[in-house]
């Protein structure tokens, strides 16, 4: 907590002065394109905002805003999280009643929210100015020509987290580089220890699309209009997915439900000798996985292309403000503050560990290299850091995600839960999807 | 079609004419009785009757993510006839009735039985264990035996290893209906009985001492007299458990989370009524599925009366 304290006290010094003239100070009103007296007046009459969201403990953060702008009364609510959370606000959009000022989105669900229009264009409030401070890949998944849809908070660049111990038993020293040596790997890894080196979820999409993100794969595509395009089984999905269900098929991979008392106390118990997992990872297993601390490392990707490293996303949100908020100005100057300014954006990254966003933070060396116990003192925000500049920028998603997602579960995750033929059932996720949006009215590219 | 037994068929019957004479003589008044319903019709009105009706209205429309919401008719039925999801889910709920709710009426009968056989000791007791279940809310007890079947760290598996047998695995494809029969055995046994436990101490007395003087066994009285005696009240709790199984819904939703992939969306048709109103975001079609579902209920629980009605028929002649 005390290292904390120094390293939100320093990068606050240390953005202020870079930031210039920049937003940073007291009234910040001088970055914004609206006229400073509206913006003034916004901030100083007396308003009510709602801000939905799950992340634990932001009120800290709600509480630094409210001291900035006195004249602003902010109430947090926290409807669930993830599906339930989305069902809840679109359940509200469309009562036209009830829906918040602000809300929690996952990057992944940005298109789907902004094809009802539900998301305010923040571009006509100076959104646009900020773009640079952001890691380009995140800026992308949250702007687009048509305007910026919402404020990044946290990010998911994937990574290796792996037992050290047991791929030592195993006879390797550190993780593999390529995926070749990973399934070599894996081989050696279960034969001598009886572990899977890994663990690909039956239940959880997002972290094969990552994959497929990290080989530079574009299943996905939107126009922002009415035009969709939909690869999940083009000939480099399968041959990614092939890959995989070699592993999975030799019993060198697991495929066991995610998020389950049994997967818990597997990853708790060394029967996964590792995670293919996101930053925010390591602060999850800090929780899950007590007992074994101090034997974990964190590394890149195994990769398909040694000499250029790449990673892929999994999760992350923003913040965004709906079309329906009656103070837009202000539910702006939420998302932007809390996800921009130096103090609540610092104590986002030490407090409640969300993986930054913003540049800055990540290039702070008194965030980054900070060594972790858990993971034997390695300094794995650094590492995270390093990941995520490798993350391909051109990633899209399809704007009826649910669906995505709940079909991958009737489809492929069906094949990996058997242990059965992945690569054939991508066709019938493929068609499914397909004959969704058909039926929605899109037209197919 | 309740009072159709010999034993309780007459007294309702003489007793209900000089009734309609006394209501007939007071004319006066009208105003009370209706007063009487309004509560009642107030709130069937406001919270059975407008949500179907607007049920129905939706179920008659389809909205595209894309091109707006337009009146189709009875397409979105259609549809749903031929959509293997829907008529899969229902299915399994046929299955899933033919076996489990024989097995839970059997077991809730013969408990009823002991019970009021008075052999049983400590019989107030063994009552309350065998209803207490029922005490726990679906949404617990299925958690809690969610928890039980766990692949490799639940009770269940480990006495298995601890003996040194393969364990089954409870939450796989082939096996996931019969567990989920189990929980919803378990959890509606101790209901049942206590339906049928209540008519069994209705039965007058004098039928017993008749059959005790005429020499009939306990199993005889049981079966000759208790059982025809309680039909009724069987009949009831038959009706209940088909309406029940249709209905299933908070068992696969909190099996989901353990099992994810062996729980289809379609697993049972409430179920996937939800899936198709909250994931595909077709509220529409989610609103055609449930009024057919609705519909195989009514069709069902009819089939059952006129089927129970039949048979006392054949029994009076």
């Amino acid at each position: 907590m005390a290292l904390a304290g120094t390293a939100a006290a320093f990068s606050l010094i240390a953005t202020g002065c870079s930031s210039g003239d920049g937003d940073g100070g007291g009234d910040g009103a001088s970055a914004e394109p609206i006229a400073s007296d509206a913006f003034d007046e916004a901030m100083t009459t007396p308003t009510k905002l709602t801000f939905w969201t799950w992340v634990p403990d932001i009120e800290n953060e709600i509480a630094l805003f409210e001291e900035e702008y006195p004249a602003i009364d902010v109430t947090v609510e926290n409807v669930g999280q993830g599906l339930e959370h989305y069902q809840k606000l679109r359940s509200a959009l469309e009562s036209g009643e009830g829906a918040p000022d602000v809300a929690q989105i996952e990057y992944m669900y940005i298109p789907t929210f902004n094809l009802t229009g539900s998301l305010l264009d923040l571009s006509e409030y100076g959104a646009r100015d900020l773009g640079g401070d952001y890691v380009d890949w995140v800026w992308n998944q949250v702007a687009n020509d048509a305007g910026v849809w919402a404020i990044p908070q946290d990010t998911g660049p994937m990574g290796n987290l792996y037992r050290d111990d047991i791929l030592q038993e195993a006879g390797l020293d550190g993780a593999p580089e390529t995926y070749d040596e990973y399934a070599e790997a894996a081989k050696q890894v279960k034969e001598k220890t009886g572990s899977y080196i890994s663990n690909l979820a039956a239940n959880e999409p997002v972290q094969l699309i990552a994959l497929l993100w990290q080989a530079g794969l574009d299943p996905f595509g939107y126009d922002g209009a009415e035009t969709v395009s939909i690869n999940v089984n083009s000939p480099e999905v399968k041959e990614v997915v092939q890959y995989w269900q070699d592993l999975v098929q030799a019993d060198l991979v697991s495929t066991d439900a995610g998020w389950t008392d049994n997967w818990f106390q597997n990853i708790a118990n060394g029967h996964y000798a590792g995670w293919l997992v996101p930053a925010w990872g390591p602060i999850f297993l800090q929780g899950t996985a007590e007992g074994t601390a101090g034997k974990w490392r964190a590394a890149p990707l195994p990769q398909w292309d040694a000499a250029n490293p790449v990673s892929g996303n999994w999760g992350g949100s923003s913040n965004a403000v709906l079309s329906t908020t009656e103070n837009p100005i202000a539910a702006y100057e939420l998302a932007r503050w809390i996800n921009h300014e130096p103090e609540p954006t610092t104590m986002f990254a030490t407090e409640q560990f969300l993986y930054p966003a913003l540049k800055s933070l990540l290039e702070d060396p008194e965030y980054a290299d900070q060594p972790v116990e858990f993971f034997g003192g390695q300094e794995v925000n650094a590492e995270f850091a390093d990941i995520s500049a490798t993350v391909d920028p051109t990633f899209e998603w399809l704007p009826f995600n649910e669906f995505v997602l709940s079909a991958y579960n009737e489809t492929v995750g069906v094949a990996w839960e058997k242990k059965g033929d992945a690569v054939a059932a991508l066709d019938d996720w493929q068609q499914e999807i397909v004959d969704y949006a058909t039926e929605q009215g899109f037209t197919i590219e | 079609m309740a009072v159709t037994t010999v034993s309780s068929a007459d007294p309702p019957a003489t007793r209900r004419s000089p009734g309609r004479a006394a209501r007939r003589g007071h004319r006066g008044h009208p105003l009370a009785g209706f007063l009487f319903v309004v509560p009642f019709m107030v709130l069937f009105i406001a919270m059975i009757l407008v949500p179907l009706g607007y049920a129905a209205y939706l179920s008659l429309f389809e909205s595209k993510l894309i091109g707006g919401t337009s009146f189709v008719g009875l397409k979105n039925f259609a549809e749903a006839l031929t959509d293997p999801a829907f008529l899969g889910g229902v299915g399994r709920m046929a299955l899933f009735l033919v076996i489990q709710v024989p097995i839970m009426l059997g077991v809730a009968l013969f408990l009823a039985l002991a019970i009021d056989s008075g052999r049983t000791r400590a019989a107030r007791s063994a009552r309350l264990l065998a209803f207490m279940p029922y005490a726990v809310p679906g949404v617990v007890a299925t958690l809690m035996w969610g928890y039980l079947y766990g692949p490799d760290f639940g009770p269940i598996t480990q006495a298995f290893e601890a003996v040194g047998l393969q364990p089954p695995d409870l939450l796989g494809e082939s096996s996931i209906l019969g567990s989920m029969m189990n929980i919803v055995t378990w959890e509606y046994v101790g209901y049942n009985m206590i339906i049928m436990y209540a008519a069994l101490r209705a039965i007058p007395t004098e039928l017993y001492e008749a059959a005790a003087i005429d020499g009939a066994s306990r199993i005889r009285i049981a079966l000759s007299i208790k059982i025809p005696a309680i039909k009724p009240a069987i009949m009831l709790t038959v009706i209940f458990s088909v309406i029940g199984t249709f209905q299933l819904f908070n068992e696969p939703a909190l099996l989901d989370a353990i099992a994810p992939v062996v729980i289809t969306n379609g697993f049972t048709p409430n179920f996937y009524a939800y899936n198709v109103a909250f994931v595909n975001q077709d509220v529409n079609y989610a609103a055609a599925i449930a009024f057919l579902l609705g519909l195989v209920i009514a069709v069902m629980s009819y089939v059952v009366q006129l089927g129970s009605q039949r048979a006392e028929r054949k029994v009076r002649r």
